[in-house]
């Protein structure tokens, strides 16, 4: 998804110079032919993220479509301020690349671990905030990006993420997409949760549960309406997000349901890391089962909420 | 100090008899140094703030806004009228500069961002062979800010000669001097080894002023204006009482308006 995604806004840079991409201190090679073929529209810069934005600020208020990029949990916490100020206050047209969103850096620790990223992000007005599923929702994902009023966090995935999302839909910012109908629960999903949604969903059909699967790729802004419309045809939902459960998508949804005034009651689980740093290493598929969140994880959930 | 400055001073003090509250001396100490720019150095248009060819000025410390208000209404960027409407739930001006107002390059108050952005503008004006320049004025107590540094490193990585940074250097800061809270010194030195050409200069001395921003660089260039927090009125100057200040009372803007008069009256 990573590889993907730099290499779509390198042909998105060739056939527009207002778009730049800004590195801090990426890998060695990222990129190498796009710095070749557009040194104009190439920065790689050191290890200074809190400049660095603030650079990329002054680009945008040039003109220009800076795609910054480095690891999600930097180009997040450690620069808040200049996003909040520079980047959400001015409203600029700036894209944050974060690699590694959620547990993707498990066996580096914490310090790598994205796990609140789209928490503090909500809280900032004017930021819009994608996790695409899979490398082909990022293809579909980033034209529409470029044009797009205000700046946008990209929340990346591990890579080689199985392709699990409908390529004649098209990717808008902004819109909740439906994969799969029914009435027994809903499944609310973004990034790569939506995988684990889909193979939950066969699951829970053994034991004749049929739940309907929203996909929200775009957390922010949220699509209420969708939301609204597909939690009140069920008594069951669960959000799945590889993101605490404080802030995220649990979050967002609840304040959705919790907002709702439905007829009948819902009963409502937040499927997501708990309020605590990863205090283990392994991969990222090593936390996700210790966390549940797998589709045995949704599944158990969905099933517990039965009645 | 010659009348233009004593007139500036003037109408920071008319503000801030309509506001009651103010960064007052952290706007005093940086009169002329924006009298300078705006008289004798920047490209500027206040009938068409965002030509493409202006000069680019931020005012990274932010909270020393009420001298540029005063002179962006002088100079017509703004209408006079709003200056006294200052920090009111319907005025235009707030206690920190805000893009919404005519001539304000980038919102700040938040400190230790003025100088990356202006990095963004000065590398990206170099990239495309543009002539105008960015001027950036910060706080001495704003260099406590690591991004000041980390943004200082990308001008000499990009040798970025349009760049200028003017460092108000009152030597006060909120709460004591700034060899008390954190020593600067050898700060020349600090610039100098961080790739940019140095010069120090009276921040009150216009002529000297004049000099050095409409000279040549080959570097980015860092101006250390030697300034007096709260400069030109006694009971105000090197006060900290007055760095900040809110519930002005009558007598005390009598007091700062008679003061400008009688030490200024030949002005």
């Amino acid at each position: 998804m990573r590889k993907t995604c730099l290499d779509t806004v390198y042909g998105l840079a060739r056939d527009d110079s207002r778009i730049v991409f800004v590195g801090s201190d990426l890998g060695v090679n990222t990129l190498s032919e796009f710095r070749e073929e557009l040194p104009n529209q190439f920065y790689m810069e050191g290890v200074s993220e809190a400049a660095l934005i603030g650079m990329a600020a002054g680009l945008a208020m040039e003109g220009k479509i800076p795609y910054v990029n480095t690891i999600a949990t930097f180009i997040t916490r450690r620069c808040f301020d200049q996003l909040a100020i520079d980047v959400c206050l001015h409203r600029l047209k700036l894209r944050l690349i974060g690699n590694g969103g959620g547990l993707v850096y498990a066996p580096l620790g914490p310090t790598h671990e994205a796990i609140e990223d789209i928490a503090i992000l909500r809280a900032l007005p004017n930021m819009t905030i994608v996790a695409p599923a899979d490398a082909d929702e990022m293809r579909r994902l980033l034209p529409e990006t470029v044009d797009y009023p205000g700046p946008i966090y990209i929340r990346l995935a591990k890579g080689h993420d199985p392709i699990v999302t409908d390529g004649s839909k098209p990717f808008q910012i902004g819109a909740a997409i439906p994969m799969s109908e029914g009435s027994d629960a809903l499944i609310v999903t973004t990034g790569i949760t939506l995988g684990l949604a889909l193979t939950a969903r066969d699951q829970l059909a053994r034991h004749g549960i049929e739940p309907a699967i929203l996909h929200v790729p775009t957390i922010k802004p949220l699509d209420i309406e969708s939301i609204l419309k597909y939690v009140e045809q069920v008594p069951i939902v669960v959000t799945v997000e590889e993101h605490s459960i404080i802030g995220g998508l649990g979050g967002a949804v609840a304040e959705v349901i919790a907002e709702g005034d439905f007829a009948s009651p819902k009963r409502f689980r937040r499927l997501g890391i708990p309020d605590s740093f990863p205090d283990r290493y392994g991969s990222q598929q090593d936390l996700l089962e210790a966390y549940g969140i797998t589709a045995e994880g949704i599944v158990s959930v969905v099933m517990s909420l039965v009645r | 100090m010659d009348q233009r400055s004593v007139y500036l001073r003037r109408q920071i003090v008319r503000v801030l008899a309509a506001a009651r509250r103010g960064h007052v001396g952290s706007a005093l100490s940086i009169v002329e140094i924006l009298r300078v720019l705006y008289d004798d150095v920047l490209r500027h248009d206040a009938r068409d703030p965002k030509r493409p060819d202006r000069d680019r000025f931020i005012l990274s410390k932010g909270h020393g806004c009420l001298a540029l208000y005063v002179i962006l209404a002088d100079k017509g960027f703004i209408d006079e009228d709003e200056l006294w409407r200052f920090c009111q739930v319907d005025g235009l001006l707030g206690g920190h500069p805000e893009t919404k107002v005519p001539g304000i390059e980038a919102s700040t108050g938040s400190l230790g961002h003025g100088l990356g952005i202006a990095v963004g503008m000065a590398v990206n004006a170099k990239r495309e062979a543009h002539d105008h320049r960015t001027f950036v004025l910060v706080g001495d107590g704003e260099c406590n800010e690591g991004a000041v540094w980390e943004a200082a490193l990308f001008a000499a990585k990009y040798a970025l000669d349009n760049l200028t940074v003017l460092i108000d250097y009152n030597q006060q800061q909120s709460y004591s001097s700034t060899h008390e809270v954190l020593e600067l010194e050898p700060l020349g030195d600090k610039w100098r080894s961080f790739g940019f050409e140095v010069n120090d200069v009276d921040g009150h001395d216009v002529t000297q002023l004049r000099a050095v921003l409409n000279g040549v660089a080959t570097k980015p260039r860092a101006l250390i204006c030697h300034t007096v927090k709260g400069k030109g009125i006694p009971g105000v100057e090197r006060n900290l009482e007055w760095h900040h200040k809110s519930r002005v009372s009558d007598a005390e803007i009598d007091q700062l308006l008679s003061a400008l008069d009688e030490l200024h009256a030949d002005a």
